[in-house]
């Protein structure tokens, strides 16, 4: 009985240390390699290092880096969470788990209906992914959200995964829908490709917006607090008196209220392009036939 | 000399890019607007409703933010990455 308790704490601390140890690694990591810089600056995603490939380097960024962290450190949060399930008595971290469950499987149901339940835990990852992505900027690492490369990738996955649902009823359906007005054709094609770039756009723009007004919104604040008090001799001039708290106020809804509803929204309009793209009826009408021809 | 007033050139022109493509930020703020009057409207008419209406507001709000967002990224990759690329290409014709 001892034994079986001590071997259940020692996997509780790994799986803690599997979330925390992620997140101090990328600390250090940018404190090592930030280089020191004077004044505002914004720039983007930091380049570690490049491998040379026949068409184009390939470019390791920090934005790769810090979602493979994020990654790591979610896979912690689920196995610390799911750790210990029981039928009675059930723990604290049970009921969360249950109750996350309970909430995506719900969320798909209603928006997408009884077919796509398979949906939930691709849902429930591209929520949990997107938001702590967002959220890390918390902590002053770069969010993998506002390289527009990491989330150019979400949306190409659900690019792939609307044509996919579409195609399901032959290639000629697809085409068919395609051209339904003939003459809007080339608009249906332009509209077919914009849905991915329209996806990414929006999720990178609102991070990325957040974090150009913070940066600029901190350098006025100093620049103000250094008229007010620049005169003052000594320890007094350099004091930050408008740096304190105010861009707190704003974090609380650049990175913390915009992050997580930029999640969600990703997830919601995923599940709303796949439901509709998919042609229900016709696909049911078509298999019936095919059974009854067999 | 001539070399610098057409960096200064490049420059000027692509921070009035940049200032003019923000000119798309109007549409958004007039949509959205609308959106959550319409939204206050709809929770005084009938309570009870508020979450289903706040939810719906909020994605409405995010899908029409989508223009202005063009336009901010238009922006950005004029303050940011065009400069530097022109000026590389107007130096590299000079030599």
């Amino acid at each position: 009985m001892d034994k079986k308790r001590i071997r259940f704490l020692l996997a509780d601390i790994f799986y803690i240390s599997l979330m925390v140890v992620p997140i101090i690694l990328g600390m250090i990591l940018k404190v090592l390699t930030t280089p020191m810089s004077e004044g505002i600056q914004i720039t983007g995603a930091q380049i570690y290092f490049t491998i040379p490939m026949p068409i184009q380097n390939l470019v390791i960024t920090s934005a790769q880096i810090n979602s493979f962290l994020v990654m790591i450190g979610i896979l912690g949060l689920c196995l610390f969470l799911t750790h210990g399930l029981k039928t009675k008595n059930i723990s604290t971290r049970q009921h969360i788990a249950e109750w996350i469950v309970e909430k995506v499987n719900n969320l798909v149901k209603q928006n997408m209906g009884e077919y796509f339940i398979g949906f939930s835990p691709f849902i429930a990852a591209m929520l949990a992914l997107s938001g702590f992505s967002s959220l890390i900027s918390l902590l002053g690492l770069f969010p993998p959200t506002s390289d527009l490369n990491v989330v150019a990738g979400w949306a190409v996955i659900t690019f792939v995964l609307i044509t996919y649902y579409k195609l399901k009823c032959g290639p000629l359906y697809y085409l068919k829908s395609l051209a339904s007005p003939i003459l809007l054709t080339p608009l249906n094609v332009i509209g077919e490709v914009a849905t991915p770039v329209s996806m990414a756009f929006r999720h990178y723009g609102n991070v990325i917006s957040g974090s150009v007004i913070s940066v600029l919104i901190a350098a006025g604040l100093s620049g103000l607090s250094h008229i007010l008090l620049g005169w003052l001799p000594g320890f007094i001039g350099e004091f930050p008196l408008f740096q304190i708290g105010i861009p707190a106020i704003l974090s609380i809804y650049f990175d913390i209220f915009s992050g997580c509803l930029q999640a969600y929204i990703f997830a919601m309009l995923t599940m709303m392009y796949v439901s509709d793209g998919f042609p229900m009826e016709d696909y049911f009408k078509k298999r019936k036939k095919k059974q009854e021809v067999v | 000399m001539m070399l610098d007033l057409a960096i200064g050139i490049i420059l000027g022109g692509c921070a009035l890019g940049a200032g003019t493509a923000m000119i798309g930020g109007i549409g958004p703020g007039i949509g959205e607007g609308n959106a959550v009057a319409k939204a206050c409207e709809a929770i005084g008419r009938q309570p009870e409703c508020k979450g289903d209406v706040t939810s719906t507001m909020l994605m409405g709000c995010a899908i029409a933010e989508t223009t202005g967002l063009y336009s901010l990224v238009i922006a950005i990759l004029l303050i940011f990455v065009a400069p530097n690329l022109l000026v590389d290409i107007l130096l590299n014709a000079v030599r």
